[in-house]
């Protein structure tokens, strides 16, 4: 039987043979804002260059939509609420819906790659991960729309209208999914803004959906940054918010919607706690801690991004750590065989590696794995920290990085308080062969969605969302349909 | 032979299963419609919101911990004292400006409220609850469970029965709450909390202030361990202020002009607890 010790000496030699993807992505030059069934230019003319974060060059210009883009966008969707989208049967609304999820899968590799050129994460994770869940989720709402008056026992669900849903760079295309799918299922019409580093994806749905025949105006795409997000935050003809993103711009988005009849959900930030204890599988609690944070180069708002380990089993958990996240493969993104793919922009790795430098200098001890990092493109090493204390920053904000703050608990009611002690409540991973356990203790931990024995597990019927300052409202599962539907 | 003199009740603030006075020493006059003096009323401070946003903080864990069955006994014995004290409550509505029929009839359906709510405490979570077929190999489960601490900005107009439409709901998910009682019309609601104290309530769960609204609405929607505000009104001033503040700790603020009998109402302060586990691992 291997110990720790013997591990930490013997470190593992990988070598792969490259295994890139070759499916052409079938990128336009340059995409238009998508308006009323329409490609159309943007009102002030303006295009960005979207970029390939793993080498640093343009796949295509993007449309930068601006205030008078996005009004263009709400009458569309008002007028197809109005005389379409709101009058339609939920059966034929249902129909539509189904064949956005077909042609999804159709076309699924070549939308994997789109993601991971255009996203920075593995082709393993948006060929597996990604693009079948988005399909998949339009496939679970399309069968919603026309059994509306079977889900709210006593009261009839009315749609909302025009829907403004801004969505964030780390899940574009699945993040899509979770914001159209349910809007049209109960009868809304959407206006969607993909984020700045990511409108690729958004732009080839927005293609997908027009050959999908959907009438004009249901659903409206207008890339842009942060100007264009709160234009549509700030639109007096909209009568719901969706919005995934950052803690900070969400309380913005809750301020500035205040005294306004504006609906809104929030999927908001997290630093969700992945306890594991002493009788847990360690290989597999490891393997778990692996996925919890690595996932998407830990670009996950429910990232398991503090560790919590049973002391006892705490040196035995780190040293099995190190020695696996030294075998794992950074690198093109396109590449089957890459673990973890770039970081998906400059000004995020700015952020990681000032969050980083901060856990150095308030006093915990960062261990990377030596490897090498591609010389173009944005990149960061899996990196951990011990020897870190609740007050530290790397323990308290979210790095949205590969970056994993590891703290130890003797009781399992020092993990609960532990766990709890965050703004945050997201997520969170328990590590225990005891069943009485896991429920006494996933009970107890103030986050909407807790993996035991597992983590990062996401499926359409399965209701995903934080309490406390990781949001407000649920998306997926008959939950997710309450946000668009009034009950009358 | 001198006439009795009855003993009049001094209207106190009631936290953490107590009834002091206002930290503040402060109170303010309550006259009935003829302007005959009735009560200095409690002017409960910033501070007494925040003393019971420490209580009700700390009662919090063992009232979601009781069982369903338990809270539903406790929210049918409110009902039952309340029953008792009918007398007391139909006088103090007149008090406060109500025909005898209307505080009849308001007395009454403050009772079956509080049955209504009773039966829901082992009811709504199966109403509200899912198994969620994943496809993956997975066991995927979601359960409501209390959004933790509620303030509670009471109806002006409906001293008693407009509190506890609101409150019932509340607690009866597992909630502990802070209520801000009607300005206008104050005297139910502190009448209210001797049922509490008498209803097994544990301490803390239920926590009742009189003050001014204008002066607490800020602090009460602005305080970073509420996890929700319930306002009860449809003044727009007061909606921006509440929701403004709330979005310092991104507090679930609710909305609701009137309220009507129903497990939505309880859905209204839940969260969604979501549960994975391997199948066949």
């Amino acid at each position: 039987m291997s110990t720790a010790t013997a591990e930490k000496t013997a470190p593992l030699q990988w070598n792969y043979a490259p295994a890139p993807e070759s499916v052409d992505p079938q990128f336009r030059k340059r995409y238009d804002l998508f308006i009323d069934g329409k490609f159309v230019a943007p009102a002030e003319g303006n295009y960005r260059p979207s970029i390939n974060p793993a080498r640093e060059t343009t796949l295509a210009e993007v449309a930068d939509a601006t205030a008078p883009d996005v009004d263009k966008a709400v009458k569309a969707a008002r007028k197809a609420y109005t005389k379409i989208w709101s009058k339609m049967s939920g059966k034929e609304r249902g129909k539509y819906i189904y064949r956005i999820a077909r042609l999804l899968q159709e076309r699924a590799r070549e939308f994997a790659v789109a993601e991971t050129m255009n996203g920075g994460k593995s082709i393993r994770e948006s060929r597996d991960t990604d693009i079948p869940l988005a399909a998949a989720h339009f496939f679970y709402y399309a069968g919603w729309a026309d059994k509306l008056e079977y889900a709210f026992p006593g009261r009839k669900a009315k749609s909302l209208g025009v829907c403004g849903q801004v969505i964030p760079w780390n899940f574009p295309l699945l993040m899509a999914a979770w914001k159209i799918a349910p809007a049209l299922a109960t009868g809304n019409t959407v206006v969607l803004k993909p984020a700045d580093t990511t409108p690729l994806t958004a732009m080839k749905l927005a293609e997908l959906i027009q050959d999908a025949g959907l009438p004009a105006g249901v659903v409206n795409i207008i890339p842009g940054g942060r100007p264009t997000g709160a234009a549509i935050v700030q639109h007096p003809d909209i009568d719901k918010i969706a919005f995934t993103g950052s803690t900070a711009v969400g309380k913005w988005i809750q301020k500035e919607l205040a005294g306004t009849k504006k609906r809104y959900t929030l999927e908001l930030g997290g630093k969700a706690a992945n306890i594991i204890f002493e009788d847990a599988a360690i290989d597999q609690a490891v393997e778990g801690i692996i996925n919890a944070i690595f996932f998407n180069q830990g670009h996950v708002c429910c990232a398991g991004s503090r560790l919590l380990v049973q002391e006892g089993v705490a040196d035995t958990v780190i040293a099995k750590l190190k020695q696996r996240m030294a075998t794992l493969i950074i690198g093109d993104p396109l590449d089957k065989n890459t673990d973890i793919g770039a970081i998906n922009s400059k000004e995020q790795l700015g952020r990681i590696e000032a969050l980083v430098a901060s856990g150095a200098e308030e006093g915990a001890e960062m261990w990377q794995p030596s490897c090498e990092l591609p010389a173009k493109g944005f990149w960061f090493r899996p990196t951990l920290f011990t020897n870190v204390s609740q007050s530290h920053r790397i323990c308290r904000d979210e790095i949205f990085g590969p970056v994993l703050s590891i703290l130890t608990f003797r009781t399992e009611d020092e993990a609960v308080e532990k766990a709890n002690n965050t703004a945050y409540g997201l997520s969170g991973g328990v590590w225990t062969d005891k069943g009485a356990k896991i429920f006494k203790v996933t009970r107890q931990v103030r986050a909407g969605v807790i993996w035991a024995n597992t983590f990062n597990k996401f499926d359409p019927t399965s209701p995903f969302g934080g309490y406390k300052e990781s949001g407000i409202g649920r998306e997926g599962g008959w939950h997710g349909l309450q946000p668009y539907v009034e009950l009358e | 032979m001198s006439t009795r003199v009855p003993v009049q009740k001094t209207y106190k603030l009631y936290i953490g299963g107590e009834f002091p006075r206002s930290e503040s020493g402060r109170t303010f006059d309550f006259n009935d419609a003829k302007g005959r003096h009735i009560a200095n009323v409690s002017r409960g401070s910033r501070k007494d919101f925040r003393n019971a946003v420490v209580v009700a903080r700390s009662a919090q864990k063992s009232w979601a911990g009781k069982s369903a069955y338990n809270r539903g006994q406790i929210l049918y014995r409110l009902g039952e004292m309340v029953e008792g004290r009918r007398d007391q409550f139909i006088a103090e509505l007149q008090q406060q400006g109500s025909s005898v029929a209307d505080a009849r009839r308001e007395v009454d359906d403050t009772i079956d409220t509080l049955i209504h709510y009773a039966g829901w405490s082992d009811k709504y979570q199966q109403l509200f609850s899912t198994v969620n077929p994943v496809a993956s190999p997975h066991f995927s489960f979601s359960v409501p469970e209390p959004t933790g601490v509620v303030a509670l900005i009471a109806p002006q107009d409906s001293a008693l029965l407009g509190l506890v439409n609101y409150l019932a709901p509340i607690i009866v998910g597992g909630n502990t709450v802070i209520a801000l009682a009607s300005d206008k019309k104050p005297l139910s609601a502190i009448t209210f909390s001797e049922v509490i104290a008498t209803s097994d309530v544990p301490a803390g769960v239920v926590n009742i202030l009189t003050g001014y609204r204008s002066e607490l609405l800020s602090q009460i929607a602005g305080h970073m361990d509420v996890n929700a505000v319930v306002y009860a009104g449809d003044n727009v001033e007061d909606r921006k202020t509440i929701q403004s503040q709330a979005s310092l700790n991104v507090k679930r603020a609710i909305f609701s002009e009137k309220q009507s009998q129903s497990p939505y109402a309880i859905l209204a302060t839940q969260e969604t607890k979501t549960t994975w586990h391997p199948i066949g691992l």
